[in-house]
């Protein structure tokens, strides 16, 4: 399909071009997320795409879908009950990595635990963007935000380690670098029967861009290009090669009984005496 | 094989001038007007890799279809 | 219409009410958290509504309760959630999300006694301000206060009937002593009680504007899944649902859902009156404090005092006909409630001096007794003599 052809069918071409800052990897995602949507075979009207708070969750304003942008954090909080309300909608779920990993960090731990099928696109730029440049959870250490301005000394943390052992079902990572690629492991997130979370590693050249010396997006992408390392070559390399290294591609995947299904099969069955 | 050029659209209002379709261009197909914006220097050179296209955060670039207030 | 066919009379507690309400009036989806003493009402609902094909989740807090209840709500379910103070407090924001986006929700509080953990199994009415303010920013509120447990019933089945109507999240401020007190009760059969669904749109996807109100000031709403692929943000938005960063279309629409209320205020608000006419002194109560008023009349008309009561229905809107009318009769007013003296703002603004407005206030965990009206009735007489 054609740029323009994607772009009148998924996105609501009034509304663009987008607030986004020149650069900025949001739009890289949410093309690819439409791209994605466009492999499956998702009814467009049956489709729900939820996000929080920030620049990332700004993406379903754009998008031509029905479309829920929620409070701070809450994205997978809304989701859900949109899901278990009618879990023959499909949901995805577009968040930031400051509103998925702390102010919806326990909602996220929770979603994936009950394996509620949901997709989840966390558009980690490693910075609070929309309200200046604050370090996140996901701020590698070391590095400057305006609230870190002599280093963050906070730890850092692996998003995709903490889904996988909260019990989510398909974990994913790639980069706004990475977008052929990413647009692949969101399509098979969005075909998964389960919770499926895919972490994007990405640019906001406007904070954490201009604080920690990376004079335009270019310099970003590049940076993602070399720090990337896909699961099988990582494989060969030792842990003093991966050291500062993070893995892309697809991380776990398991078949695990779906939550909405499973009210149905137990839940409703066993209230209604069906079976004991 | 296609011979003829790739026909490669930019939306002008929509793009942003960020330089990332000209910087990883693995054909070179692409350079810096003074604002920044794209320039398509070497059409036949182009893959039809249609990277730019997946790489832009403006949706403002596309390769051989159509694009949006779009201009070869 | 039909006969109306009465069910067996059956021993429930206000929170057992709570839930039954819930079910005739339609709520097919309830997401909460355990607190105490609201919990009865989610361990109903976790049994009955499967029953039905109804959801229960129980979610990790109240704020992911509150976000699923509205999500549910938006995908057509009516629905709702029950808490109790620490919990009510975490729900603000987001049932500040349902003014704003104007999805239907309804939000039990059974008040205890705060701040903070305060006395978890005792009773209080320290949340009818928290209501009526707990999310910031100017937005429109009903909340309903019941009394008994039959009333919890037909409020719960108001709640829902409201919520659907106004679209926007109704709140059910029941406190203890009515949540845990059982009574013998004779609930009306499912068919003989009438709802209220949400107006959903006539016109087609192409032209329809999701936040254009009709003629009561309540826009249309259609589900996820109904083919309009509407946004719904907190931002302020205009008619189209979307964001329009403009302080012009803030103006219009937070004055609209706060008129969408307000007009209707008279058919909302309303109190029960008894024997004021003649009263001297007249008693405002609601909720269980209302029950121990109701009996310090009776025995205090029995010592030749003429006491009356105004028991306030809704906490939100105020029921202000029924105290502007007693402002008008009474040689002065005593509001009476669970906490230091909230209810009372309401009244004093009313009276504006008509008749002088006295508190009692008791936070010590313990009911206000029929006896504790009758003493401050007296101080109350000597007072204004
Ligand atoms: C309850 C609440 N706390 C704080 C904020 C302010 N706030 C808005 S966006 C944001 C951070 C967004 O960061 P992230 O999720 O990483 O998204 P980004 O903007 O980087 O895409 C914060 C703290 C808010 N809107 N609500
Ligand atoms: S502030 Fe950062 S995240 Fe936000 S739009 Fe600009 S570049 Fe993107």
């Amino acid at each position: 399909m054609s740029v323009k052809d994607l772009v009148d069918r998924y996105c609501r071409v009034d509304k663009l071009p987008h607030i986004w800052c020149p650069g900025c990897g949001n739009g890289i995602i949410m093309g690819a997320v439409i791209r994605a949507l466009d492999k499956t075979d998702f009814d467009q009207d049956k489709t729900v795409i939820v996000s929080g708070i920030g620049c990332s969750s700004r993406a379903p304003g754009y998008m031509n879908f029905d479309t829920l942008h929620t409070t701070h954090g809450r994205a997978l909080a809304y989701a859900t009950g949109v899901k278990f309300a009618r879990p023959d909608l499909n949901v995805v779920v577009l968040t930031g990595d400051g509103d998925c990993s702390a102010i919806g960090g326990n909602h996220l731990i929770h979603a994936a635990r009950r394996n509620i099928d949901l997709t989840v696109v966390v558009f980690n730029n490693s910075i609070y963007g929309m309200t200046g440049g604050q370090f996140s959870p996901l701020t590698p250490a070391h590095s400057y935000a305006s609230t870190a301005p002599y280093g963050s000394i906070d730890r850092n943390f692996d998003l995709c380690k903490l889904v996988q052992a909260a019990g989510g079902t398909y974990v994913a990572r790639s980069t706004a670098y990475h977008a052929r690629q990413l647009v692949n492991l969101i399509a098979t997130g969005l075909n998964h029967k389960g919770f499926a979370f895919i972490e994007v590693v990405t640019q906001c050249p406007m904070y954490y861009g201009r604080r920690n010396k990376f004079p335009s997006p270019v310099d970003m992408l590049k940076w993602q290009q070399e720090h990337a390392v896909p699961v099988k070559a990582a494989a060969k390399l030792s842990p003093e090669q991966m050291a500062g290294k993070f893995l892309i591609g697809e991380l776990h995947r398991e078949e695990a009984p779906e939550y909405t299904a499973v009210y149905e099969t137990d839940v409703i069955a066993k209230a209604r005496g069906d079976i004991n | 094989m296609n011979s003829e050029p790739a026909r490669i659209e930019l939306n002008e209002k929509w793009c942003k001038g960020c330089g990332i379709c000209i910087a990883f261009c693995p054909a070179k197909v692409l350079v810096a007007r003074e604002d920044g914006k794209p320039l398509v220097e070497n059409p036949e050179a182009c893959t039809r890799c249609g990277l730019c296209e997946l790489r832009c955060p403006d949706l403002a670039i596309s390769v051989g279809g159509k694009q949006h207030g779009g201009k070869n | 219409m039909a006969a109306k066919t009465k069910c067996k009379a059956q021993l429930l507690s206000g929170n057992e009410a709570c839930v039954q309400g819930a079910l005739v009036a339609g709520i097919r989806f309830f997401a909460g958290y355990p607190i105490t003493p609201s919990t009865e009402v989610a361990e109903g609902l976790a049994e009955e509504l499967p029953k039905i094909g109804g959801r229960f989740i129980q979610m990790e807090d109240e704020i992911a309760s509150m976000g699923a209840v509205i999500g549910a709500s938006l995908a057509g379910l009516k629905s709702m959630t029950a808490t109790s103070g620490p919990g009510f407090s975490l729900k603000q924001e987001n049932i500040g999300f349902a003014a704003m986006t104007e999805v239907p929700c309804v939000v039990v509080n059974v008040q205890r006694y705060g701040p903070s953990t305060g006395l978890p199994t005792s009773p209080a009415q320290g949340d009818i301000m928290q209501a009526r303010w707990g999310t910031h920013g100017d937005h429109p509120v009903v909340a309903l206060m019941p009394a008994s447990v039959r009333e919890t019933f037909d409020l719960t089945v108001e709640a829902v009937n409201l919520a659907e109507e106004l679209r926007t999240p109704v709140i059910i401020l029941l406190d203890e002593v009515v949540g845990h007190m059982r009574e013998r009760v004779e609930l009306p059969a499912a068919e003989d009680v009438e709802l209220f669904n949400r107006v959903k749109p006539t016109e087609s996807p192409d032209t329809f504007l999701p936040y254009k109100p009709a003629a009561n000031l309540v826009p249309p709403m259609p589900a996820y899944g109904d083919g309009y692929r509407f946004h719904a943000t907190g931002l302020v938005h205009d008619e189209t649902g979307f964001p329009c960063g403009k302080g012009a279309d803030g103006n219009t629409l937070v004055r609209r859902l706060q008129a969408k209320v307000e007009q209707r205020q008279p058919k909302i608000a309303r109190a029960e009156t008894f024997q004021t006419e003649d009263a001297e002194i007249v008693i405002v109560a609601a909720g269980s404090v209302a029950r121990s008023a109701r009996a310090a009349v009776k025995e205090a008309r029995a010592q030749g005092i003429k006491l009356g009561l105004v028991r306030p229905i809704t906490a939100w809107p105020f029921p202000e006909e029924a105290i502007d009318s007693v402002a008008q009769t009474a040689k002065a007013l005593i509001v009476a409630e669970m906490n230091l003296g909230q209810m009372i703002l309401e009244v004093e603004r009313i009276a504006a001096g008509r008749a002088p407005v006295f508190g009692l206030n008791r936070i010590d965990a313990e009911l206000i007794t029929p006896e504790d009206i009758i003493v401050r009735a007296q101080e109350v007489t000597n007072n204004v003599r």
